[in-house]
């Protein structure tokens, strides 16, 4: 459909989905492909559906809500919320995951619900992971969910585009977190604020879709609006004349594993940097660390290093119950159980504090999760670092950073 | 629109967690409620300072992380309309325009504790100025369809006062 419209991915998609042509610094009024909603944003965006004067929905058959921050919900107020998001479903016909199915937007990508060029606007801000398949996929808030419910629309700003070149291949012992880490470091927190990232590059092109996941949803942590990587011929491919506000090359065979420091995601440094540093809490899941190869990974590093050392605790979260079913099916759970690890409902997990097993207050916490902002996880007096999967492990094994190469 | 009222000066960086800590979230999303908490990560002893007509005034990034819309509710419940920043993390600055809560993006380096603030939103300009100092600071315009927003106090009355996702531009 975005054939008809120059530009870059950013303008493409969103001049197809407001019917006319858009550049970038334009107000535009979209039609999304998918809109989803959690249950950390959908119970508010009720209340402004209702306050909208309610009715039915738009566009049911693209809604999409999940009930993954809370999950299980620990109290009578979150299963409220849980409830009210059923009957709200029941009602208007909207989709809606069971509590256990997973993270909205992970599932959504699974189940092939987000195809190429597709606009996908989400009430969570790591929807912007949907860019992992060429989708230009954003965060909203609660009202825009709401008007989103009631007119099939939102409001958007076309945004500047930087096009990120990434030459290389990951070394072994790296990963896409650790591509991801340092992208946001070089980026800063401001710079690339309101912008589309657009990844192209042969190290692009070389990074399967799992991993292209994790420098998608951590653009989020460089302030971007969105994080494309964008099809090459198909549905949003930039035209020749595309024009880029900025021009960013990252050489991923230079990568060295990374750790953000707390209490900032932008904060990071070589793992030498930080080894040394105590940790007792490992936590293992996420929307960024959440494939069945980052637990495989983490299982291998946590094996090869003797397994859970004593004092850590080491909590597992399956993003998803595709995620879940595959650890189960191929031992990757027994075998993290079997040295001790808590595997816990899928979900958000203890990601933002709202879904067990939260680290107790003056935690050192290290996480394969986005942010490490304070009080992110629940106790303002814990502290968080954030690392691959297996940095994360390779912690986990001996009570300490180190270098994942020097545990594997 | 005219807001006057007194700048509470924060840091750069006031991610929204620390406006509201999601946990706080877990058993209400009454802003009056969860008022009590506001930028408790911050400094605990800000929101029993805070006065209704006050003005945040903050650095860059202001409202990154999290896309909550509780981190922009909260701060309206404790009687504040408008927020001053160098720059806006994109969520919070699109949440504060559908409710209603003016954020203005200007050079706020010189502005002290407690200063008076007085703002002007016309359509094309907003114009600060800093009555304690004595100047006037350089503000980025709303675009009218964003000022339509604005002036109806929100998505929520904007679209049962008949507003309509028509074309904006």
């Amino acid at each position: 459909m975005s054939e008809g419209f120059g530009g870059t991915t950013a303008e493409r998609i969103l001049s197809a989905r407001a019917g006319r042509p858009a550049r970038a610094g334009d107000l535009v009024v979209c039609t999304p492909d998918l809109v989803l909603g959690t249950d950390g944003s959908t119970p508010m965006a009720l209340d402004y559906f209702e306050a909208m004067g309610g009715g039915p929905v738009a566009r049911p058959d693209r809604v999409l809500l999940a009930r993954d921050h809370y999950s299980p919900p620990t109290s009578a107020a979150t299963r409220a919320f849980h409830d009210r998001m059923a009957a709200f479903a029941e009602e208007s016909g909207v989709g809606l995951l069971p509590v256990g199915g997973g993270i909205g937007f992970q599932v959504a990508l699974e189940t092939g619900r987000v195809k190429v060029g597709d606009l996908v606007v989400g009430a969570d801000s790591h929807t912007v992971m949907c860019g992992a398949v060429g989708a230009f996929a954003t965060g909203i808030g609660s009202a825009d969910l709401a008007g989103a419910l009631r007119t099939g629309r939102v409001w958007l700003r076309v945004p500047a585009s930087w096009r990120i070149v990434l030459d290389g291949r990951l070394p072994t012992g790296t990963g896409a977190k650790d591509a991801a880490l340092d992208m946001v470091r070089r980026l800063g927190p401001d710079a690339a604020a309101w912008t589309s990232l657009e990844f192209h590059g042969p190290g692009a092109d070389a990074l399967p879709v799992e991993e292209r996941m994790v420098l998608s949803n951590m653009s989020a942590e460089a302030g971007a609006m969105a994080g494309i990587f964008p099809s090459r011929r198909g549905p949003g491919a930039p035209s020749a004349d595309a024009v880029y506000a900025r021009e960013i090359r990252l050489d991923l065979g230079a990568l060295e594993p990374q750790v953000a420091l707390p209490h900032d995601p932008t904060h990071s440094v070589a793992v030498a940097e930080a080894a040394g540093t105590a940790v007792d809490f490992v936590f293992l899941g996420t929307c960024t660390g959440g494939r069945v190869h980052d637990f495989r990974e983490a299982c291998r590093v946590l094996e090869a290093g003797g397994g859970i050392a004593p004092g850590v605790t080491v909590v597992v979260t399956p993003p998803t119950a595709h995620v879940r079913a595959a650890l189960r099916a191929d031992g990757t759970l027994a075998a993290l159980e079997a040295m001790g690890a808590h595997v816990t409902e899928t979900g958000c997990g203890p990601c933002c504090g709202t879904s067990p097993l939260v680290p107790p207050d003056g935690a050192r916490v290290i996480s394969t999760a986005n942010r490490n902002f304070k009080a992110r996880m629940g106790p303002a007096t814990a502290s968080i670092w954030l690392a691959s999967p297996a940095t994360c492990a390779a912690a986990a094994s001996r009570g300490r950073i180190v270098d994942p190469r020097d545990v594997a | 629109m005219r807001v006057e009222g007194r700048a509470r000066v924060l840091g750069d960086r006031i991610n929204t967690d620390y406006i509201i800590a999601s946990a706080r979230k877990k058993e209400s999303l009454d802003p009056a409620h969860l008022r009590t908490w506001l930028l408790e990560a911050v400094d605990p002893d800000f929101a029993a300072s805070v006065e209704p007509g006050d003005i945040l005034v903050a650095g860059d990034a202001f409202g990154c992380g999290s896309a909550m819309e509780v981190a922009v509710t909260v701060v309206q419940a404790a009687g504040i309309r408008a927020v001053l920043a160098r720059s806006f993390a994109r969520t919070y600055f699109r949440n504060a325009i559908n409710n209603g809560l003016l954020p203005v993006t200007c050079d706020t380096s010189g502005i002290t504790e407690g200063s008076r603030l007085t703002l002007e939103v016309t359509p094309g300009a907003t114009r600060v100025r800093d009555r304690t100092r004595g100047t006037d600071i350089a503000a980025d315009p709303f675009p009218p369809f964003v000022l339509d927003l604005l002036e109806a106090g929100g998505l929520v009355p904007w679209l049962r006062g008949g507003g309509a996702f028509g074309d904006p531009a």
